[in-house]
């Protein structure tokens, strides 16, 4: 019976366990009980494998790792950071940043699927058959990923010092995690992104040197200004220049900008992969 | 098999007032023990034991078990037979098990939700376990409310939150360091509220504090009477980077930390917040702090304002938890009852004790 599913309705489930965390957090908070960090961690633990599964069959079917469009772009990232979450996770016992990275998944999924447009043509041979350029893409997003984490941590951290600053630290606000925790969480997401992000980099520099050509101006200035933004905020957080609540918004904004720069990556052209396919996939 | 009556009988601190609980108050359990050994037909017994209640479970072979407990009890305390009856309570069956499952849950106890009840339950169990005097019944009865209790606990908000500005307190620094084992604590001023505050921090784990007053020796004897150190009142400024929280109690009549010492002090420890607990009546920290970055400043209003916060939303969880366990009280009681005699049964419905039963507190 499964055999005979799609990757998008492996996907779809996918999108549906992480909407069931959702839902069973926003329950549990509104009727005033602690978040079930097990229950969440297990209804994200069971869409993560079906996102591994469907991303599965898309990239067999497409003889890579599936990254040939907006959808495929938007799958990966969420499957990165939840990758990311079940290790994070279980280190911090955070069942709020639990139900945060269900509403990412959940939201990060149901909108690729539910945008038909956004995975009617995908480009195929974007790697032109290159290893290491499929890593760099690969890479990249998964960077993408721990940035989405880090935008969420950043949100809770938000949410933690406006409840301090305004007094009003009782209710919901109670399950979040303290403000040393989460600046910990911010502070060792953003190094790990930019450290996958400088390694992907390295990877699309090797290759893109021996053919300038090979890349679109625009998504190698997209690509590079990212890359030099998250840099530049770890450094400044680091020498303590860009701290708490400013360092948040950063991360936040800088999340924000990187989506958006995902725009000039799905458009880019592999020299061998200009023609767009129908998509006719499994 | 013989037909056997679970009761409990006791005065807690919703009749019996405080200088009556002194005298209610067994010093040692041990002797009675060995007096209710001796009452016949009690089959099993526990003695709960707190400074706001002194309560009885027993399993005897009729009805009139409990007014033996209560006869020997009053004897071996030399208390007032009439008066104990005017504050006693008494409950027979299921509604005696539902008793338990609410003092264990809290929902009984002076300050609503705590949790230091739950541990008294379980020693009063273990004493009973360990003298002998619990059998059958009270083994399952005492289990089924540890694990009512935790549920309760687990899935409400009935211990959510602190109640008492202490505690407020250190749940505030909590909010903003995580473990405090690593936060370093400065208490200026030698009042009972703020010693009050540092052992509240000491106790949830914070293991540098520092006493500042301007006393010098009434500083010192505070200090040394918590495991802290002694800081000079006048080198506070200087050393205001040093702290991660400070809790400023003192009499002063104008602030003892102005917003731009904290500013300075911030400059060197840009990182790492700063939880400013002011207790002090005129305040002892410059209100204009509070809008600095990394900084946060409670006074005690602040406080007061979160622990009544609390005891509303613990008093508003009361109706679903007493649901939840009356819910279990029932499960429990429909086991128990074919082993337990009938005056138990008629006990099954609130209101269908027999007669002398205090109102449920």
């Amino acid at each position: 019976m499964f055999a005979d599913l799609s990757d998008r309705q492996w996907l779809w489930g996918a999108a549906g366990f992480y909407a069931v965390g959702l839902l069973l957090g926003t329950v549990s908070l509104l009727r005033g009980g602690r978040t079930s960090g097990a229950a969440i961690y297990g209804a994200i633990l069971a869409g993560y494998l079906l996102q591994f599964i469907g991303l599965g069959l898309r990239g067999h079917a497409t003889g890579g790792c599936p990254l040939g469009n907006r959808f495929e772009i938007f799958q990966f990232t969420a499957w990165s950071a939840i990758t990311l979450y079940l290790v994070v996770g279980v280190t911090f016992r955070s069942s709020v940043l639990g139900y945060f990275t269900s509403c990412l998944g959940a939201a990060l999924t149901v909108l690729s699927l539910s945008i038909p447009s956004w995975d009617a043509v995908r480009r195929t041979h974007i790697f032109g058959g290159n290893r290491w350029i499929e890593l760099h893409a690969a890479l990249a997003m998964f960077s993408y990923g721990v940035f989405g984490l880090l935008a969420l941590a950043s949100g809770l951290f938000l949410l933690r010092h406006f409840s301090l600053k305004s007094k009003h630290v009782g209710g919901w606000f109670s399950f979040l995690p303290s403000i040393m925790d989460l600046d910990h969480i911010e502070v060792r997401l953003l190094g790990a992104g930019v450290g996958i992000l400088t390694a992907a980099l390295a990877f699309g520099w090797v290759y893109w040197s021996r053919d300038t050509a090979t890349v679109g101006h625009f998504k190698l200035a997209a690509t590079v200004a990212v890359w030099l933004a998250y840099c530049c905020a770890f450094g400044l957080r680091i020498a303590g220049r860009l701290l708490a609540r400013r360092f948040a918004w950063t991360c936040l904004a800088l999340f924000a900008a990187a989506l958006l720069s995902l725009q000039a990556v799905d458009e880019s052209r592999h020299p061998g992969a200009a023609q767009a396919s129908e998509r006719g996939l499994p | 098999m013989t037909e056997r009556c679970l009761f409990v009988i006791g005065a807690s601190h919703h009749r019996a007032p405080l200088e009556v609980r002194e005298r209610l108050a067994l010093v040692s359990e041990e002797g009675l023990r060995a007096d209710l050994a001796a009452v016949p037909g009690l089959r099993e017994f526990a003695i709960l034991n707190t400074c706001n209640r002194v309560e009885f479970y027993g399993v005897g072979a009729d009805a009139e078990a409990a007014a033996s407990v209560q006869a020997a009890y009053c004897a071996r305390q030399r208390f007032s037979a009439d008066e104990f009856e005017r504050v006693r309570f008494r409950m027979t069956g299921r509604d005696a098990a539902l008793h338990l499952f609410e003092v264990a849950s809290g929902l009984d106890s002076q300050l609503l939700g705590e949790n230091e009840i739950f541990g008294q339950v379980k020693e009063a169990y273990a004493a009973a376990q360990s003298f002998g005097s619990a059998g059958a019944v009270l083994n399952r009865v005492f289990q089924k409310a540890f694990q009512a209790a935790k549920h309760v606990r687990t899935h409400t908000g009935i211990s959510s939150g602190r109640v008492s500005v202490a505690n407020v307190a250190v749940e505030l620094a909590c909010n903003i360091f995580g473990s405090l084992a690593g936060a370093r604590v400065l208490v200026l001023g030698t009042g009972e509220i703020g010693e009050g505050t540092a052992r509240a921090f000491r106790s949830r784990g914070a293991a540098d504090l520092a006493v500042a007053g301007r006393r010098i020796e009434r500083a010192a004897r505070v200090a040394s009477g918590l495991g802290a150190e002694t800081l000079p009142f006048d080198e506070r400024d200087a050393r205001l980077a040093d702290y991660d929280i400070i809790v400023c109690s003192t009499s002063a009549p104008g602030a003892v930390l102005g917003a731009s010492a904290i500013a300075a002090a911030m400059r060197r420890r840009p990182a790492r917040p700063l939880l400013l607990i002011d207790m002090a009546v005129p305040r002892d920290v410059e209100s204009a702090a509070a809008d600095l970055q990394n900084v946060f400043l409670y006074n005690l209003d602040d406080l007061a304002g979160i622990a009544e916060q609390n005891r509303s939303a613990r008093e508003a969880e009361v109706a679903h938890c007493r649901a939840m366990l009356a819910q279990r009280a029932d499960g429990l009681w429909r086991q128990l009852q074919p082993h337990l005699c009938s005056a138990d049964a008629s006990a099954g419905t609130p209101g269908g004790d027999a007669a002398g039963q205090a109102a449920s507190p």
